[in-house]
């Protein structure tokens, strides 16, 4: 990492930190949908046997990803709508460390927010079967889809006209849990929906996940889930820095 | 060595079909200070933004501090600052901490500069406090002390003033003074005449992306007929004794009030005081009006600034 993306990075954890709405949305909003999923709602949800949170874990690790996503889109938003970026662009700051800067922030942030799932997981009688190697693949996933993803949302934040209109952009890739097998099994819902679910990335990167948890590895779903990551990562980025380039 | 430390001949730059920059021409001394005066969207931040290497140009060459815009641009970065019409600074960070990024970024091991800025200033109150509750002028200071940060040679000011109380223009001012006098060069975008003829050596005045005038306040002050000076009579008597001697002003019968074309200046105010005393003519009021972009725009365009479409 270059020292300029450590000089951004500084400044966006400061950010975070003294930024409520941030903390709540990307740490606080994920642990209350674990608990609404798994502690309210959980018991009438038929998953096929097994425990709930056994089931919903992944799902929830997805939830945790995504709901960060909107502070990222706004903060990355705030800067290029209020000059900052237009001020980095003309001191010969190196040209990516701003973005990187953001990713690398959002991927921090997220880390936190996933291990808090997976403690309260923990909590609730979450007793995966994966061996150390599963766990380790797992978080390979993980990672990769935060990364992916924080691309896209950086690219997302830099189109956005407005800081308004960046937060709302985030929406759909905020809603996509819910529309693949997060919550419950996608051949549970009804006809259209399911298609939808059983074949969008998410439920591929839930799915892949699910299985080293449970120390069962879906080969199928991890090629596709990685595949999906890959392209999502390189979209982000080849537009992001396009976006960045062109707008001043 | 150059002594220019920016030109550019030919700049073009359009939006899709709309034209924002007709083919500008500039030439700006090293260490002086150049206004370019017009309304909103006359192409003023289009101008800057092309010559920081923000934008691409579509077409003509620019040199800032010797490198060319297109083909050197880190140099070109090195060389310049930037303060926006936004004051860009980070309003979750302390006015310290906008310093201090902007010291780390520039790789200074010295942090005695963040210090002397906020002196200089007069931030150093202020300094812990988070730039969401500065005021607007505030916000500008601490802008403008962000790009000083790198001790650019030359620096651009784009609408520095706008959307601030008169006493945070005086202020403003003040310090572009003291930045000329330390040696560096100014490029300053305004749309107060008075701003330019305050600190200009040279104005250019922009109508829909091209150039309409440029010279020195004075030189372009000359060309506006828009100044003048208004006399207040007590009777219509002597308001008519007075515009019989006075050649080429306007009566204004109901309100008792004479026009008489001025450039402001203490001779020819003088003479039009003599002459109205030689006549023993007495005046109630006299008031001076000098000529505001308004009259620059209708002198030099045959349109009011006002009539212009609103672009970026």
């Amino acid at each position: 990492m270059s020292s300029d993306t450590l000089i951004m990075l500084r400044r966006n954890v400061k950010h975070t930190r003294r930024n409520p709405v941030t903390l709540f949305n990307a740490i606080f909003m994920p642990i209350i949908m674990m608990l609404m999923f798994v502690y309210v709602f959980g018991g009438a949800f038929d998953v096929g046997g097994g425990d709930y949170v056994d089931y919903a874990t992944p799902g929830m690790l997805m939830l945790a990803i995504t709901y960060g996503l909107s502070a990222t889109a706004v903060s990355v938003s705030s800067d290029m709508t209020k000059g900052i970026i237009n001020r980095f662009k003309v001191m010969d700051v190196s040209r990516g460390a701003v973005l990187t800067g953001h990713v690398v922030s959002t991927v921090v942030r997220t880390a936190f927010s996933v291990t808090a799932i997976i403690g309260i997981a923990l909590l609730f009688g979450f007793r995966p079967n994966g061996s150390v190697v599963d766990w380790l693949a797992a978080i390979g996933v993980l990672l990769l889809v935060i990364i992916a993803v924080s691309w896209l949302t950086v690219a997302f934040g830099l189109g956005a006209r407005s800081v308004e209109a960046a937060g709302f952009l985030a929406v759909p890739l905020i809603m996509l849990p819910f529309f693949s097998s997060a919550i419950v099994p996608a051949d549970k819902m009804g006809p259209g929906i399911r298609e939808f679910a059983q074949y969008q990335p998410f439920t591929s990167i839930i799915e892949s996940v699910r299985g080293f948890l449970t120390g069962a590895p879906n080969l199928g779903q991890t090629l596709a889930a990685i595949a999906w990551s890959l392209a999502i990562a390189v979209f982000g980025y080849v537009w992001a820095r396009s976006q960045f380039g062109k707008r001043a | 060595m150059t002594s220019s430390a920016i030109t550019a001949s030919g700049l073009r730059k359009s939006y899709g079909d709309k034209v924002v920059l007709d083919g500008i021409d500039l030439d700006v001394p090293a260490g002086s200070i150049f206004a370019l005066l017009g309304p909103n969207g006359a192409g003023k931040t289009t101008a800057v933004n092309v010559l920081t290497t923000l934008l691409a140009m579509d077409g003509g060459t620019a040199r800032v501090a010797g490198h060319d815009v297109v083909t050197e641009t880190r140099k070109v970065r090195s060389a310049i600052g930037v303060t926006g019409q936004f004051a860009a600074v980070d309003e979750l960070l302390t006015g310290r901490e906008n310093l201090r990024l902007m010291a780390d970024l520039y790789h200074l091991k010295d942090h005695g500069v963040i210090e002397d800025l906020l002196r200089r200033f007069d931030l150093l109150e202020a300094a812990d406090m988070r730039a969401v509750a500065y005021s607007g002028g505030m916000r500008r200071k601490l802008d403008l002390a962000m790009t000083l940060v790198g001790r650019p040679r030359i620096i651009f000011l784009d609408e520095p003033t706008t959307g601030l109380d008169p006493r945070s223009r005086r202020t403003m001012w003040t310090i572009v003074r003291e930045l000329v006098a330390d040696g560096m060069t100014i490029f300053l975008t305004t749309q107060y005449l008075e701003e330019a003829d305050q600190l200009a050596d040279r104005i250019a005045v922009l109508d829909q992306g091209r150039l309409v005038a440029e010279g020195t306040p004075d030189q372009l002050k000359r060309h506006i007929p828009g100044g003048h000076v208004q006399l207040r009579f007590a009777s219509a008597a002597e308001l008519g004794a007075a515009a019989r001697v006075l050649t080429g002003s306007t009566p204004d019968e109901e309100g008792l009030v004479l026009r008489v074309p001025s450039d402001g200046g203490n001779k020819s105010l003088r003479s039009l005081l003599d002459r109205l005393d030689e006549y023993a003519i007495d005046v109630e009021e006299f008031t001076v009006h000098l000529p505001d972009l308004d009259d620059v725009f209708l002198a030099l365009t045959g349109h009011s600034s006002t009539q212009e479409v609103a672009a970026p």
